[in-house]
Parts: C-alpha cells; structure tokens; sequence
C-alpha cells in the first residue's frame, strides 16, 4: 500500500559499496540494483560478506564508502518508513525467550506504535491476517521454542507480513527446514512478489535459486557476478564461488 | 511467643522494622522487575560490574552533599562505557575486560573512602543497612524505586524487544542505542535503590534472581514480571522478618531467601523444574 506509487522504482540500489570490519575488508566495490516485484539470491560461501551486505542494509555496519537507496530513500529513512524487514538466522534467535508466537508478530509492528507499544484495532488486524496467511494463528499462543523448525521460520515471516515491509532480507531462510515447509515457504516467497515485494535472500542451495530467483548476486567479497539467474548460473564464476580457491 | 499471630505482630511495634519491611518490599519490586531484563538479556555479569563500579560515585555524592543518584548514575554508565571502549579498542575478550574495570572502580571506591573525610560508613555502603535507615535516605530511595518503575513500564515493550531482537528493533526504527544507555541508566540507579538495603555486593543478587526463578516457573512474560516481583516483595519481607528473629543480617536473609525460592523452583517448577524433567525426560 505504501509503495503504490514507486512501483517501477529501484527498489534496492547499492553502488560501489566497501565494508572494512576490524581492519579487514569484507566487502569491496559492491553494486547491486534490485527492483520491485523481484527475488534476487544472494550466492557465496560462509565469509563471502552475504551477512555483511545484509547487516549494511539494516543499517548494523557502517560501511567505508558506498550510496545505498531503498525505494529512493537513504537508510535510515527507510528503516523509519518500516521498509526494511529482516529474517534472523534460526540459531541466532533465544529459542526459550518467553513471549509468544502473536508477541513476535506484534513486534513487527512496533515501529508504528506510539510510545507506549499498545496495539490498536489495525495492529491486531495485521497480526491476525498475517498468522493466518503463514499458517500459525492456531498456534498464536505457544512460546515460540514449542515451534518445529519450519513453523519457526514462519513466524518471522508472519512479522515480515505484519510489518507491512516491501523489502525482505531473509537470511538463510531454508536452513534447517524441511522440504514441506520449504515448499510452503516457496509459494509464501513467490506470493510476496506478485504483491510487489523485493525478496533479497542468501542461500547456498542452487536449486532453489534456480527455482526462485529472478536475479542472482555471486559474491566474494566483491561481485563475482550480478545479473539474470540463468546466465549468471551457466557461467564458470560458480567455480570461483564454490571452488577450492578463490579469486585473485 | 509461641502464638504465630503474636510472632508476626511483635516486631512491628517498632517503627524501624516498618520502615525496614517499606524500604526492602518497594526495593524488591523494582529491582525484580529489572531482573527479568538482566536475565533475558544475559546481563547478570553486567549488573555485578555496573553495582560495584558505582561505589566512587557514591562515596563522591555523600562527601560532595549531592543525591545518590547522581554519583552513581555517572559512575555506573560510565564503567559501562569504559568496559565498551576497551572491549572495542583491545583484543581482550569482554568477560575479563568487565572484571578488571569493575574492580579498578571498586578499589578506587576504597581508596575514596578512607581518603575523604566525610560520614561516609563504608559497612552500610558495602553490606546495607536497610535497620538504620535515615529519613533523608528513605524518601530519596521511594522516590526513585517511583521513577525507575515508571520508566520500566513506560519502556516495558521497547525493552523487551531489545532483549529478544535489537536487529528487528534496529531494523524498524527504534533506537537501540538509547534503549541500551536506558537499561544501563536503570541499572546504575537501581544499584543504588538496593544499595541502602542490601548494599553494593549482594545487591546483584536482587538484580538476578528473582527474575531468574520466575524464568523457571512460566514462558509468559507478563507472568514472569508479576512472579518476579511478588518473588522479590515476599523476600523483602520475609528477610526482614527472619532477619529479626534470628538476629542476623537482613542484606543476608533477604539474598538467601531469594535464593531458596530460586533452589524450589529448579527442583519443583512445573515444567522446567529438574524433578519434572526426570519424570518425563
């Protein structure tokens, strides 16, 4: 609703982006363009900087040069605006917090809250239309570390929805899960982008970007490759990404 | 004596133990309240820095004739900043960095304390003296046991949520740079809320464990806050009470009965108690 008029806008414009962390660089001369309606995999091995290009994008690393956009805005902004929805990792997350799985979801509203967090009627609406959507409102009142795998990264998903975000950076989303919920999961993200949502997503698993992504980014530390999946996918830059030794 | 009711009432006769049951409830409550944060969040280690690291602050505002508070909060926040600073600029890991500023400011709290002439008594400061409570001090602790409960409910959604996830919270706007300098205010002041008392060393303790026994009895948060709280108010009372038969250390009836609290629930706690989970592994 919110991004009715950009439509035809980037939705993610990353150029020349360059990331030191701890006197090391992580990244290197990045650019990207992603634009609405679209899934784009992020491709590279563990330390190829995919975490790093996510953290950026949050705003969590600043980073030593680069102009980054989402839809036309500098970050900051568009962390105000709510675009910005973020998948954790599944290990990354206290399973035995005490809140439930409508809590987590809720949370994915805060950012419009007034001060004092307290849900109005749109607030639960949201909640409702987005646990329903990922499957889970049955499930609404379970501590999240009573969720098998799958329905954990549905829960995230729910808050995603509830946020109301047009962009989604779903870190590894298919870890961990089995390959009914990785179905489910598939149709939720294809979903999301007939709606006009942009998907960045890392994944080691070829064949799901194979099956999913519109555009690929293949990193190591710089790009290695960016484009169409199944050209970037044919070329022998897969050798470098997964090969024995890197790049120059 | 034998009379149960006689042997609840007998002390109240004394107007020191009302205040000492006033003084050790309301300051249960409010550090209960902020040990639920310190538990979820993994700060038990902090809140033991922070409460010691307060002790030149402290002694600073007695000699100065300046509030508490105020010593303590520029003390506890800024051991908070040294231990980042130095976790930022060094290789030393956090763990060892939090122990060595918290006893640099500890010892430099001594040093303060036998160098400053004052009426400081360094015995109250370090094990409480919640019998011989001033009136000046009482209404400064009421006041701000007031303001930190204010502040925690006003807070309570933001906060947990940068427990659970300060990325989603960064992610949606919210500042979590001033959520975690918030947490830490609290802490450095609710230091000092405990520190008249329980006094600095145990007052770690209420900082912990009450929400560390109520994590073991439920996974609702709201739950958990109220059963900290009534955790942290009966050991109040309870300390003060047992602390007056026995004629022991209140600071020490009040921790060790939290304690016990905390050794029932992990056997008996209906779901993640030790007894529960051998029955039904």
């Amino acid at each position: 609703m919110t991004t009715a008029g950009q439509v035809k806008q980037e939705r993610i414009l990353v150029e020349n982006l360059s990331v030191d962390y701890l006197g090391v660089v992580a990244l290197e001369a990045v650019s990207l363009r992603i634009a609405a309606s679209s899934i784009c995999g992020v491709i590279g091995r563990n330390g190829a900087g995919k975490s790093t290009l996510f953290k950026v994008l949050i705003g969590l690393l600043r980073p030593a040069r680069g102009n980054m956009r989402i839809n036309g805005r500098c970050l900051a902004a568009a962390r105000r605006l709510q675009t910005v929805a973020y998948m954790p990792q599944s290990e990354t997350v206290d399973w035995h917090f005490p809140v439930s799985v409508g809590d987590v979801v809720l949370m994915g509203r805060y950012g419009g809250m007034n001060l004092l967090r307290i849900p109005n009627r749109r607030d639960h609406v949201a909640v409702r239309d987005s646990l329903h959507r990922v499957g889970l409102w049955d499930l609404r009142n379970r501590q999240i570390g009573e969720l098998s795998g799958g329905q954990r990264k549905r829960v995230f998903l729910a808050r995603a929805l509830a946020q109301e975000a047009s962009v989604l950076l779903l870190d590894e989303p298919f870890e961990g899960v089995d390959t009914g919920t990785e179905k489910l999961m598939t149709n939720l993200f294809l979903q999301f982008r007939d709606e006009g949502r942009s998907l960045l997503l890392s994944t080691h698993d070829l064949n799901q970007v194979r099956e999913l992504c519109d555009q690929v980014l293949l990193i190591n530390r710089t790009v290695l490759a960016c484009g169409n999946t199944r050209d970037v996918l044919a070329r022998e830059a897969m050798a470098f990404t997964f090969g024995q030794d890197g790049p120059p | 004596m034998s009379d149960p009711l006689a042997l609840l009432l007998e002390p109240l006769q004394h107007a020191f133990v009302i205040k000492a049951l006033v003084v050790s409830s309301v300051v249960g409550a409010v550090c209960a309240l902020l040990s639920c944060y310190m538990t979820l969040k993994g700060w038990a280690l902090m809140g033991d820095a922070v409460s010691h690291a307060v002790l030149p602050g402290v002694v600073m505002a007695f000699a100065l004739g300046l509030p508490f508070a105020l010593g303590a909060f520029v003390f506890g926040v800024g051991s908070a900043v040294a231990i980042g600073f130095i976790k930022q600029k060094t290789r030393v890991k956090e763990d060892t960095v939090i122990g060595l500023v918290f006893t640099g400011f500890f010892g430099l709290g001594l040093i303060l304390v036998s160098k400053v002439r004052s009426n400081v008594d360094l015995t109250n400061i370090l094990f409480g003296n919640v019998l011989g409570i001033r009136p000046a001090d009482l209404q400064q602790t009421l006041i701000m046991a007031a303001v930190l409960l204010a502040v925690m409910v006003i807070f309570r959604r933001d906060l947990l949520l940068f427990c659970f996830d300060p990325t989603h919270a960064h992610s949606i706007g919210i500042n979590t740079g001033f959520l975690h300098y918030l947490l830490l205010s609290i802490l450095s002041l609710a230091t000092v809320v405990g520190l008249q008392t329980v006094g600095i060393i145990l007052v770690v303790a209420m900082l912990v464990t009450p929400g560390a026994t109520a994590y073991l009895l439920t996974d609702r948060f709201g739950v958990l806050t109220g059963l900290a709280m009534v955790s942290g108010v009966l050991s109040g009372v309870a300390g003060i009470y047992i602390s007056y038969w026995l004629d022991a250390s209140p600071a020490g009836c009040i921790v060790v009965f939290q304690t016990l609290q905390f050794l029932l629930a992990m056997l008996f706690a209906p779901r993640h108690g030790i007894i529960r989970r051998w029955r039904s592994p």
